[in-house]
């Protein structure tokens, strides 16, 4: 295989742009479209029937609405013969599902309908489970950034960090402008994504340092070109097979887990763009030099510290 | 830079005498153990269940023996169904039929059957794992309520009404005290003010006989304060105290729910404690949310009261209508449901209307006793509880926010003079037989020691399940297919290896799991997809390293340096995602942890497999050979 010889950091500033205009349409879309949570998230109840064929979803809509369920959204769920019905949470007398209450006048109208799936969130729940879900996401970035800290440098760190903060806005900008609904796979997928990425990051970062400490001579915006290139290889393979085992769940894994297969493709995509660009350019950006890996302790651990 | 020192490689053939890249027999006699191991405790997950039906005692008094077991089989045959086999344990006795339809039929017969008889009969999927492989400890993995089916509940103790009660309780029993010992405190002064009793006296020297009469309350910390210009005593539970009280209302709760739960008739019902005011409640395959609530959910409660005197002070008394009259009861409570031992509906033989059998425990029956045999001549009132749990909508800083409340209704269902002192057993009579039937299931079961609300709850279908199963699996075998053609045409020979290393990674991972007990959800077979995909990253890594090295070195060399510098990349990359998939599994309930546990399973398993297993392959072929060249 003959040595790749990419230009990648003489692109750094296009890159710059592209993930600056990602960013400022995600932050936008956030702050103008907000995100379409999920009942995890909000509250509320939802019922998931299929019938034996065919239905009209606005026949249903209006079903219930005569019936008493006014602000209920009712939509197809995969196929048109299954709806899903959400509704907000509300005062009931009995503390119970109005799932089961919506789907006994459902069976009362159409014996052949099934039930998929019920749930009732309280309004309480979801607030704690968007707390903890932010709060998580929090500090996996802070974990990451102190164990790279403590086996790189503080350019590193701030680099690796800026990736991951990068690919998570850009992945929650997607769900945001395209309003997919946000549930509790979906953190899932985010906290997977940053798992993710900080793989890549972490193996651009080990043969960056790795250069700094063998190769003598050059700027680091050629260290760091080497660099990339030389991980190339890996960086496209593995990302390929990650997307492809993704692909098939997103195609195969159905409706139910479709949300966390979109976002970990994409996350994939934009965390195998951003370990090229984002991390190195950070280092650029921070002033990485040689002597800043050239740290004495360094050598009693690592294999590279005994290079000449 | 050939032959610097590696500290952190192992397996490398670095001893003069041996030759480059072999391993030592005993390596791949321990990598070959662990695979077979791991195969074998993965395999228990190949065999299909048998629909079946689980028999276990409802009570700690019933016992099940095996004669009993073979009257239920008995009796199934008899009525043609095909019984496959029957298992005796010590705690269950378990049924075998043949068809999903035979095990709905033969739950009927025999819940008819074991009706009296305190057992409870659930459907269950038995296990058909050889028993030689039981024995050794194989069990497959557990699955989760997305792929079984089944209600999911989280149910929220409500703690501060708990506590206002105990410490409601509290202040009576230490106005009998006082009362006993002629301590008079300031009349018509509230004692309880939130978490506090307060007892004025008028002067100190009896506040300081009360404080003597009142040492037995030593779970409080007492202070002596002025109120209002009288000297007053004033006792606060304590941090400990209040923990303490906390846990013991969540472990009568959960006690009480395992004893509803098994009226249910659910094979492996969950109910656990999480974290310090909630409570889980799974239980796989029932359909019938509405059911289950209905009797989780209720809380029913009886209190023993002495009808109020004339002389009464008004505080200690409550009023609530009866028959069309005001009846005035005491605040304090004799016995109430909690001190039930056993409960039975029944009809009262000369009215026919009916009514609750009623068998006190040792305590309750010696205050039920202490307490009428004194009063004879005068009222007692049995006041029903029921609580029904309300959602209230409420603006708060201009956001509409919802608070659950418990709405309680309180009613007398009976108020007779006493004739006599009462002792250990009695019944109860004026409700109806709905009531009557209610009362004693819920009192059997025990009451809930502090009231409960649905907070969440996920009913999944049974063919809902049974899809998330499918198409689970699907997306595993589509995915590990690609993968594994893609590592072969980019690798050839050493897409073979890592091929096989990503296969043994695959039957290692379920082995954990199984071993683990780890539940499996949908979000954990994608963690399986994601691991399969992300597993060849360290082969990648090892692989294109060794492309690397081929340029500047020969052959073994090569292979060695590869191997040794992929190791530090591949530890530094797995162990962040392993912090992850940690906080993951800390945030994560149900189907997420599930995700979490089997990213961090993949994460351990993938780092075996892809260095130790590819390598003892590599070794194993290429090793101790004169290469010319090498194709990676």
């Amino acid at each position: 295989m003959k040595q790749l010889n990419i230009d990648f950091m003489g692109k750094r500033y296009v890159a710059s742009i592209l993930s600056a205009v990602l960013l400022v349409v995600s932050v936008g879309s956030l702050v103008f479209n907000g995100l379409n949570w999920g009942l995890d998230f909000t509250g509320g109840s939802l019922v998931e029937v299929s019938y034996e064929s065919r239905v009209e979803a606005e026949e249903i809509r209006q079903f219930l609405e005569a019936e008493g369920f006014e602000n209920g959204t009712v939509q197809y769920f995969g196929t048109d013969s299954e709806i899903l019905i959400r509704m907000p949470p509300q005062e009931i007398a009995d503390q119970s599902n109005r799932g089961d209450l919506v789907l006994s006048k459902l069976r009362e109208a159409d014996a052949s309908v099934t039930m998929r799936q019920s749930s009732f969130v309280g309004p309480a729940v979801g607030d704690e489970l968007a707390e903890d879900g932010g709060l998580a996401l929090l500090t996996a970035l802070i974990v990451v950034m102190f164990y790279i800290l403590f086996r790189f440098t503080k350019q590193f760190a701030v680099g690796a960090v800026t990736a991951l903060a990068h690919d998570v806005f850009i992945v929650i900008g997607f769900f945001s402008v395209f309003q997919w609904s946000v549930d509790l796979t979906v953190l899932a997928a985010l906290l997977a994504v940053i798992g993710y990425s900080l793989n890549d990051t972490i193996v651009v970062s080990d043969r960056i340092r790795e250069n700094f400490r063998k190769i003598r001579r050059g700027a680091a915006v050629e260290v760091i070109n080497q660099s990339l290139n030389q991980t190339l290889g890996r960086t496209l393979v593995t990302s390929l097979t990650t997307l492809f085992v993704l692909l098939a769940l997103l195609i195969a894994g159905g409706e139910v887990i479709r949300g966390f297969a979109l976002a970990l493709s994409i996350g994939v995509a934009v965390g195998t763009y951003s370990s090229i660009y984002v991390a190195a350019n950070v280092l650029l950006m921070m002033g990485i030099t040689r002597e800043d890996l050239l740290v004495p302790q360094a050598d009693d651990s690592n294999p590279e510290g005994s290079y000449p | 830079m050939a032959d610097e020192h590696l500290p952190l490689s192992f397996g490398g053939a670095r001893s003069a005498t041996r030759q480059p890249n072999t391993f030592r027999p005993w390596q791949y006699v321990a990598i070959i153990f662990a695979v077979v191991v791991g195969a074998l405790y993965a395999a228990p997950n190949l065999f299909q269940p048998d629909p079946a039906l689980q028999i276990r005692p409802a009570t700690q008094d019933a016992r099940l023996d095996e004669d009993m077991l073979l009257g239920a089989e008995r009796l199934l045959r008899a009525q043609g169904i095909n019984v496959t086999g029957t298992q005796f344990t010590e705690s269950m006795g378990l049924v075998r039929v043949d068809s999903d339809e035979a095990q709905l039929k033969a739950r009927h017969i025999l819940a008819t059957h074991f009706a009296e008889r305190d057992y409870v009969v659930a459907l269950n999927r038995a296990s058909t794992t050889p028993q030689w492989l039981e024995d050794l400890g194989g069990q497959p993995m557990s699955l989760g309520l997305d792929l079984s089916g089944g209600v999911h509940f989280l149910l929220q103790v409500d703690m501060d009404k708990y506590l206002d009660t105990v410490v409601r309780n509290t202040a009576e029993s230490m106005q009998d005290v006082l009362r006993e010992q002629r301590v008079r405190a300031v009349r018509g002064r509230e004692w309880v003010n939130g978490r506090d009793i307060e007892i004025s006296f008028n002067d100190e020297t009896t506040r300081d006989k009360a404080r003597a009469a009142l040492k037995d309350f030593e779970d409080f910390q007492i202070r002596n304060q002025d109120f209002a210009g009288n000297p007053s005593l004033q006792y606060r539970l304590s941090t400990d105290r209040i923990r303490t009280l906390e846990d013991r209302a969540i472990d009568q709760n959960l006690t009480s729910l395992r004893n509803r739960v098994n009226e249910l008739g659910v094979s492996e019902p969950q109910v656990q404690r999480l974290g310090r005011s909630r409570i889980v409640v799974d239980l796989p395959g029932i359909q019938d949310s509405a059911r289950a609530k209905d009797i989780l959910n209720k809380f029913a409660n009886m209190e023993f009261r002495l009808a109020a005197q004339p002389n009464t002070p008004k505080f200690q008394r409550e009023t609530y209508p009866y028959e069309g009259r005001k009846q005035d009861i005491l605040r304090r409570i004799i016995v109430t449901g909690n001190n039930v031992q056993d409960a039975q509906q029944a009809f009262d033989p000369e009215t026919s209307q009916p009514n609750v059998l009623i068998e006190l425990d040792n305590d309750g029956g010696n205050r039920m006793h202490d307490a009428t045999k004194d009063n004879i001549g005068r009222q007692m009132a049995i006041l029903f509880i029921e609580q029904k749990p309300i959602i209230h909508q409420v603006m708060r800083d201009g956001e509409l926010v919802e608070e659950f409340e418990t709405h309680e209704e309180k009613r007398l269902i009976s108020v007779a003079t006493i004739r006599g002192a009462l002792g250990f057993r009695f019944e109860i009579t004026g409700l109806s037989l709905q009531e009557a039937q209610d009362l004693a299931l819920l009192l059997r079961a025990g009451a809930l020691a502090a009231p409960m609300y649905i907070v969440e709850e996920r009913t999944v279908g049974a063919s809902l399940g049974d899809d998330n199963i499918e198409r689970g699996w699907q997306s595993v075998g589509i995915g590990f297919v690609i993968v594994l053609g893609f590592m072969l045409f980019y690798y050839r020979m050493f897409g073979l290896f890592a091929d096989i290393a990503l296969s043994i990674n695959l039957i290692l991972m379920v082995a954990i799991m199984s071993v683990l007990g780890a539940t499996l959800t949908l979000p954990g077979i994608a963690g399986i997809v994601l691991t399969v995909g992300m597993a060849v990253d360290a082969n990648v890594l090892i692989f294109s390293r060794i492309r690397e090295e081929l340029k500047d070195r020969p052959p073994q060399q090569a292979i060695q340096a590869g191997f040794d510098r992929a190791l530090l990349t591949i530890t530094d990359a797995n162990v962040t995602t392993f912090f992850v998939a940690i906080i993951l599994l800390s945030i994560g309930s149900g189907p997420v942890r599930g995700f979490a546990v089997t990213l961090s399973v993949g994460i351990v398993t993938s780092m075996f497999t892809a260095i130790m297993v590819t390598r003892a392959q590599v070794n194993l072929f290429y090793g101790g050979r004169n290469l010319e060249a090498l194709k990676v």
